[in-house]
């Protein structure tokens, strides 16, 4: 067996022995699944909500996505400005930090005053929090070029424009993904704080955050569970696509991702 | 008729924004085809003057002129190359190779054909598909060179191009060099502070002084052409060494 296949088979080992554990717990103590679910109760209710489950499941992907995609499309055309005119970075720059400071869950409903409860609302908010670390990470990687590159554009006659696209574009790849793998992990969040606020415009169908908060009011402890790990999947795959997507634009190139290259 | 030279610096000054004085009263005229090597000591200016004459920064007193013209306007017949590689690590070779073609627009068969034919002339064919980070130091800098000549530069400004590389392969790399300069015929300025290497490669030695910079001596080095890697075993190459080298203390402690 390869190292890699018996690290595998360890980590499922650890996985089910703590389960194991935990159903023992609840079982031998004989805590109410109000409470407490066992990891047994839990899947129950998986199998038995499935439907809904996977409905819930997928607003919150579609919120969760359509906010982080915007962040992406708008933090990089900011950066981009950003690099383009250093004194109005100097002067907007520190605004954007307050992007980040500002405390999510305080605004929350004041957006939702505004545009009205929803999925457009929720991915408001998705967007407001996944914004500021993309403007960071690509603005940095958009000015970080090598000097003598850009002299060498500029001994070339080279426009503005094939500077930005030719030079600091590529240039800003590394960290935009470093940008991009933060923001894709806080979107999940995002995406739950603002489905808490908003409430569904249906009664019983919303998005993770509308489903914990109505399956805590009825007192569905081990569907919440089930939630709460599908609201953790959910926030995992987003992670490992952008990865997978950061592999992709560097792999060829790049020193960050040179393992592998002496097998 | 009598051609005026390449590059003509008359009275030079360059005082940086902090105040401080980099060059004082330059005056330094370039021959066509002619291989001129700056040397000096550390601070001495030298790298400051080869920016003037590319234009990447402006002189604060005298006038440069090159091919007759101002070093903006003549940017197009000259071409840098710098200390690192500074290849782009997302292109290829033979893609970082043909920036200077890529930027002006040259349809994509001349390009193809012009970086070809460039590639095979420095020895990079067998890499033209690999990136940067998969080459050697010495490959690295041809990729580097062949990225300045594709562009078919009538000047060729050379800051340290290979301070950074061990011995064997600078001294491999200054041989292909004169090789391509005896091709092309390109009008050089050459920016070290390596003795040997300035010997080795250069009709004339310009040594500059530091603090401020100055032309302190203005060598002809006198050694027979074509120079292969047997010139550094003869006598004449090492009593030129010698010589230059006391010459440039004596600019050092001027």
């Amino acid at each position: 067996m390869s190292r890699r296949a018996w690290v595998v088979v360890n980590s499922l080992a650890l996985l089910l022995l703590l389960l194991g554990i935990w159903q023992a717990v609840v079982s031998l103590n004989h805590v109410p699944a109000y409470l407490l679910p066992g990891p047994k109760a839990v899947a129950v209710a998986i199998r038995d909500r499935f439907p809904s489950l996977v409905s819930s499941l997928w607003i919150t992907t579609e919120e969760a996505a359509g906010g982080l995609a915007a962040s992406i499309v708008t933090g990089v055309a900011i950066a981009m400005i950003f690099a383009q005119w250093r004194w109005l970075r100097q002067l907007v720059y520190p605004y954007t930090i307050l992007l980040q400071t500002v405390p999510i869950v305080a605004i929350t409903p004041l957006i939702i005053n505004w545009m009205g409860p929803g999925m457009l609302a929720v991915g408001v908010v998705t967007f407001i929090i996944c914004l500021a670390p993309i403007i960071a990470n690509a603005t940095q990687g958009l000015i970080s070029v090598d000097e003598n590159l850009i002299h060498l554009f500029v001994m070339h006659k080279a426009t503005p424009g094939q500077i930005l696209f030719k030079l600091r574009l590529p240039n800003s790849l590394p960290n935009l993904f470093t940008g991009i793998r933060i923001s894709a992990g806080i979107s999940v969040v995002g995406g739950i704080t603002g489905e808490l606020f908003a409430g569904s415009p249906r009664v019983g169908e919303g998005g993770l955050g509308y489903a914990i908060i109505y399956a805590n009011n009825q007192m569905e402890t081990s569907y919440m569970f089930a939630l709460v790990l599908a609201a953790t999947v959910l926030g995992f795959c987003f992670f490992f696509l952008v990865m997978f997507l950061e592999w992709l634009a560097l792999h060829n190139w790049h020193e960050s991702k040179r393992a592998g290259m002496s097998e | 008729m009598v051609s005026a030279p390449e590059i003509v610096l008359q009275g030079v000054t360059k005082r940086y924004s902090s105040g401080a004085l980099a060059l004082k009263d330059i005056s330094l005229a370039v021959e066509r085809g002619e291989f001129v090597t700056l040397l000096g000591p550390s601070g001495c200016g030298k790298s400051t003057l080869l920016r003037l004459v590319s234009g990447l920064s402006t002189a604060t007193g005298g006038s440069i002129l090159v091919n007759g013209m101002t070093a903006e306007n003549a940017r197009e017949l000259m071409s840098f190359i710098f200390q690192d590689p500074t290849l782009m690590p997302w292109r290829t070779v033979e893609q970082n190779v043909g920036l200077s073609l890529e930027l002006e627009h040259a349809a994509r068969a001349l390009r193809a054909e012009r970086v070809a034919a460039m590639l095979e002339l420095v020895g990079l064919t067998h890499v033209a598909k690999r990136y940067p980070r998969e080459l050697s130091g010495g490959m690295k800098m041809r990729a580097s060179i062949a990225r300045a000549l594709v562009s078919r530069p009538r000047i060729l400004l050379l800051d340290e191009p290979f301070a950074a590389l061990d011995e064997m392969t600078r001294e491999r790399m200054n041989e292909e060099l004169l090789r391509l300069h005896g091709e092309q015929k390109w009008t050089v300025l050459f920016v070290t502070h390596s003795v040997s290497e300035a010997v080795f490669l250069s009709q004339r030695i310009v040594i500059l002084g530091a603090h401020p910079g100055r032309i302190a001596h203005d060598i002809t080095v006198d050694l027979p052409w074509p120079r292969t890697a047997a010139l550094r075993d003869s006598q004449a190459y090492e009593q030129a060494v010698t010589r230059v080298s006391r010459l440039l203390r004596g600019a050092q402690h001027a």
